[in-house]
């Protein structure tokens, strides 16, 4: 049978519990990774109930219009990667590839985009350390905003970076015709992890760009 | 797999078309004062709901089985505790000053 068949590992019953089992195992990863970020979403609450006039005023200085663009295209990668998950699904070789294609290049949008705003914050000796210098009051705990934020929106950017690898390596499997509607699990559960990346920033957006929007 | 369950465009469409709204009306009431912490939390929860229309769908856990969903909701109930339990003691401390001093 070829590499694309319904084949299945011994300790199996048959190929839908190795799917299964495949699908259960991701969720035990992406439950690590609720973790991993979770300790930084801990952090930060602890650290905004401490200083929330800082964190706001902080959180002004940061791009609001590079933010929500930076949201709808990740949202729409998320939409492509579906799509090229579904095509996956239907064997329809050639759709996957521009759908897997479409999602690598969104991606590599918003990497490009959040690059500019780490360049900006960089010009403006926003990035924590000997060169930090701030313009209004509470900079140290302002100082305190931007460790989380470059921690946080670094690590994201890390997953991305580490999803666009992982996207290559679809891209050449299914070109190679490795996959099939019957056996196509790795696109399936890389797909969960980019869908993940993207619940991640869900979250860090309102966290970061829209804590005091409401008071200037 | 026969186990799969492909969605059909329209659906994914009308999730994506949901999710760009949903970001839109968190960025626009992001500017508008609510008073108190009502900005926080509406933020919030405008995520907690796009999250969850992911989750579902994007991630198709409403079509998965009964185990996968102990899975999945195993991560987020960890996390509550996470964040539960160290904030009831981070956030109350300052309830009592005469106590701390």
């Amino acid at each position: 049978m070829s590499d694309s068949g319904a084949i299945h590992a011994h300790q199996f019953d048959d190929a839908a519990q190795q799917h299964e089992a495949s699908w259960l195992g991701m969720w035990v990863f992406l439950a690590t990774e609720v973790m991993f970020f979770g300790g930084m979403f801990l952090g930060y609450t602890i650290y905004r109930a401490a200083y929330p006039e800082a964190f706001a005023g902080a959180s002004n200085h940061l791009d609001i219009w590079l933010g929500t663009i930076n949201t709808a295209v990740l949202i729409f990668s998320s939409f492509t990667m579906a799509l090229a998950v579904r095509g996956a699904q239907l064997g329809a070789r050639k759709p996957t590839i521009g759908f897997l294609i479409l999602t690598m290049i969104l991606g590599a949008v918003f990497l490009g985009i959040k690059f500019t705003e780490y360049y900006a914050k960089f010009e403006e000796h926003f990035v924590p350390g000997s060169a930090f210098a701030y313009p209004g009051p509470q900079a140290h705990a302002a100082e305190i905003f931007f460790s989380f934020y470059f921690a946080m929106t670094g690590m994201h950017a890390l997953h991305m970076i580490i999803g666009e690898g992982l996207l290559t390596t679809l891209v050449v499997k299914t070109a190679r015709r490795r996959f099939s509607a019957l056996y196509n699990t790795p696109v399936e559960l890389i797909g969960l992890y980019w869908h993940f990346v993207d619940i991640v920033w869900i979250f860090l957006f309102p966290l970061l760009y829209l804590v005091g929007r409401h008071l200037q | 797999m026969s186990s799969d369950h492909v969605l059909s465009v329209k659906l994914y469409a009308a999730i994506f078309g949901t999710l760009l709204v949903l970001t839109l009306v968190t960025a626009g009431a992001a500017f508008i004062d609510l008073g108190g912490n009502l900005n926080t939390i509406l933020a919030l929860l405008i995520a907690c709901g796009k999250a969850l229309l992911v989750i579902l769908f994007f991630m198709h856990v409403r079509y998965s089985s009964r185990l996968t969903w102990v899975f999945v909701g195993a991560g987020f109930f960890w996390l509550m505790i996470l964040l539960a339990l160290t904030l009831a003691d981070v956030l109350s401390r300052r309830w009592l000053p005469a106590v701390i001093g």
